[in-house]
């Protein structure tokens, strides 16, 4: 299955007025210890890094481990300052990059 | 592992030797509770947010199957119309006459998708699949199953009914021994539920992944020691329809999540 991303933001939004954002992409972070139903070793496969960027700056960021749960959720919070784009990313230990950008109207 | 085993001894006594086929009751109409009952007030939560829950990253994903290629599931199945799905995954499964044998829902799925749509049927358990599943059971939600026990079904009820009350595997537990006659207790670290199939397909949080009524059932299945069968076939289609049966009157709740 493709790598479905849910986002959760405002479309608009007042100047200075704290916005709540939710990202959520489907992912097996499979662990690399867990084997098969043959005893093959399932190979790691997790994402390691998560950022938000506001117009290009990064205005939160995380990072994942082996133990954080498949298809992570994270909510956080950032203030609206001005009009622009909101772009969500997760980068892959395999050096895969999935994004995701919804446009922010600031009034 | 000790303790549990002598548990399981004692659940095996207390209801071995007395009860003949006959006598052993289904569950009855007026104590039928969901299993959403049965989980942690935040498991309930998660179900209920309709964003956090990740079951809709399947539903999602199957919304935009259903509306894909030429011949689209949305061709026929507009959201308003003659055809709409609202409620279609409340009488699933049923006798179906062109394949001549009982089909659930991913069944009826991949028939149309070989009859209309000029695809090849998905795999049982496929990533696409389940999406599908998801979204069309999705647009049953809250509504009441009502499956059908026609004349054509009726046999494959009494097979999934036997399946349901029949002792296998090693521990040599049937079904009802934990779902009727002992729902509500702690078995480990759980309550055991009444076994009704009205979230599925669901999120379990112990797969970490999305999955069908089937895998679940499997897991049963393994759980007493006995061999499971394969997802989608015709005997947990039959079972599957006994639990729908038994679950009649429960609102829809797929995409579900469950421990």
């Amino acid at each position: 299955m493709s790598n479905t991303i849910r986002i959760k933001a405002p479309g608009q939004a007042r100047r200075g007025e704290v916005m709540e954002l939710k990202a959520m992409i489907r992912h097996p972070m499979e662990t690399g210890y867990r084997r098969d139903l043959y005893g093959k070793q399932i190979p790691e496969d997790i994402l390691d890094r998560f950022e938000c960027r506001y117009n290009g700056e990064v205005v939160f960021s995380a990072e994942f481990f082996r133990a954080t749960a498949a298809d992570p959720f994270l909510t956080f919070y950032t203030v609206a300052t001005e009009s622009g784009t909101l772009e969500f990313r997760w980068l892959g230990q395999d050096e895969s990059v999935y994004r995701e950008s919804v446009q922010l109207e600031v009034k | 592992m000790r303790l549990w085993l002598l548990v399981v001894l004692v659940v095996n006594q207390a209801s071995a030797e007395t009860r003949s086929f006959a006598d052993r009751p289904d569950l009855s109409a007026d104590a039928v509770q969901s299993g959403r009952l049965f989980l942690t007030e935040e498991t309930r939560a998660l179900q209920a947010d309709d964003f956090a829950n990740p079951g809709y990253l399947w539903v999602e994903r199957g919304g935009e199957l259903f509306s894909e290629g030429e011949k689209s599931c949305a061709g026929c199945h507009a959201a308003a119309g003659d055809r709409s799905l609202a409620g279609a995954a409340t009488r699933y499964p049923q006798y179906d006459a062109g394949a001549g044998t009982l089909i659930n829902l991913e069944g009826r799925i991949n028939r149309c998708r070989q009859r209309y749509q000029d695809q090849p049927a998905l795999t049982y358990e496929s990533q696409d699949l389940l999406a599908l599943t998801a979204y069309v059971a999705s647009l049953s939600q809250g509504l009441a199953m009502d499956v059908p026990i026609d004349a054509e079904a009726a046999a494959y009820f009494q097979q999934g009914r036997a399946y349901y009350f029949q002792r296998r595997g090693q521990l040599n537990l049937a079904c009802n021994q934990c779902h009727d006659d002992n729902w509500g207790k702690r078995l480990r670290g759980d309550t055991i539920s009444q076994g009704h199939p009205n979230a599925w397909p669901a999120y379990r949080l112990e797969w970490q992944t999305f999955g069908s009524l089937h895998r679940r059932i499997r897991d049963c299945d393994a759980g007493v020691r006995a061999e499971p069968h394969e997802p989608g076939s015709e005997i947990y289609i039959s079972l599957e329809l006994y639990l729908a049966w038994r679950a009649r009157g429960l609102g829809m709740e797929s995409p579900g999540i469950r421990r």
